[in-house]
């Protein structure tokens, strides 16, 4: 039993989680961007002649909600991956002051690459 | 309409949750399940954005249990797809991540190294559902309940599984050892049998 429970303890030692590269997330995030750019896009290039068939009214509507989907998961993903990455703990008004400029400052950067 | 966007709204924070939470999962799976880093994070990537496109269905089919299971059982799916289109099985020679990362003073680096490198590629070696049990058990501390769920299984089979598959890895890794020590000495006893009594 205790031959056991050592060989499981060397199973979790050789089976170490793994921690993603930061190119990885970088890329991960970057992708999801795109997302929204695609979204953007698809709209762009709908002709309004088109829409006056209201049966063409729901692609760009989905467009519109998987766009502003990934914008919003970005900014949530990027805010809280700033803030643990910060190891010392600022305090309730800090925090809150850092995560209202971070949420301001990537609701900005993804309105400018929708432009 | 105001409450579909305030829906939307918490199933992209919930999103961010899964990812943040299990971004690491997901790649620790990948990376036991390829054996190299390039190839975990295409995995990881393709896992996500496919995660991305369903998880409003998989929120609502979930009535409240955790996800992971399900992001895992994405991660799976498409390792084997990504077997079956390139015809090939995961890279001997992993990059020995638990002998690499994990904290070892010096001496137990020197004792443990070789072992824990045996037991890396005694993993390798294991049945595909053996294999992957054993990550999801280890590597990601997912418990019996969550492993059934990703794998598509009972509890019961499950638990089974990863009893046989942790027998059969005691046996192989025994069985290097035997090997090391007489390089000569033929043949290496199948694992299941030599540890069926072992302790």
């Amino acid at each position: 039993m205790t031959e056991a429970v050592d060989f499981e303890i060397l199973l979790r030692r050789a089976l170490v989680p793994i921690e993603p590269p930061d190119e990885l997330t970088q890329r991960l995030e970057d992708t999801l961007v795109e997302l929204t750019e695609l979204a953007a896009d698809e709209l762009e290039s709908w002709e309004l002649s088109t829409m006056r068939d209201p049966r063409n009214w729901m692609r760009p509507a989905a467009a519109v909600v998987v766009g502003g989907a990934a914008a919003a998961a970005l900014v949530v993903v990027r805010v809280r991956r700033r803030h643990e990455r910060r190891h010392s703990p600022p305090g309730v008004f800090g925090l809150a002051e850092r995560a209202l400029r971070d949420v301001a400052e990537e609701a900005r950067r993804v309105a400018l690459r929708d432009r | 309409m105001a409450d579909a966007t305030r829906t939307k709204a918490q199933l992209d924070e919930e999103f961010s949750e899964l990812y943040r939470r299990h971004l690491r999962d997901v790649f620790s799976y990948a990376y036991y399940r390829v054996g190299n880093h390039h190839d975990a994070e295409d995995l990881t990537e393709q896992t996500f954005l496919q995660a991305y496109r369903h998880f409003e269905r998989a929120t609502r089919e979930s009535e409240g249990r955790p996800l992971r299971p399900w992001l895992i059982r994405i991660a799976h799916n498409l390792a084997a797809n990504f077997y079956r289109d390139r015809s090939r099985r995961p890279e001997a020679a992993m990059e020995d991540a638990g002998v690499i990362s994990a904290p070892h003073d010096t001496e137990s680096l020197v004792e443990g190294r070789d072992e824990l490198a045996r037991i890396l590629a005694g993993v390798q070696e294991l049945p595909d559902d053996r294999r992957e049990a054993l990550i999801m058990r280890f590597a990601l501390g997912m418990d019996n309940r969550e492993i059934a769920r990703a794998m598509g299984r009972s509890d019961g089979a499950t638990k089974v599984l990863i009893h046989r598959a942790i027998r059969q890895l005691e046996g192989k890794v025994e069985g290097y050892g035997d090997q090391r020590r007489s390089p000569k000495g033929g043949a290496l006893g199948d694992g299941v049998t030599r540890s069926a009594g072992g302790s």
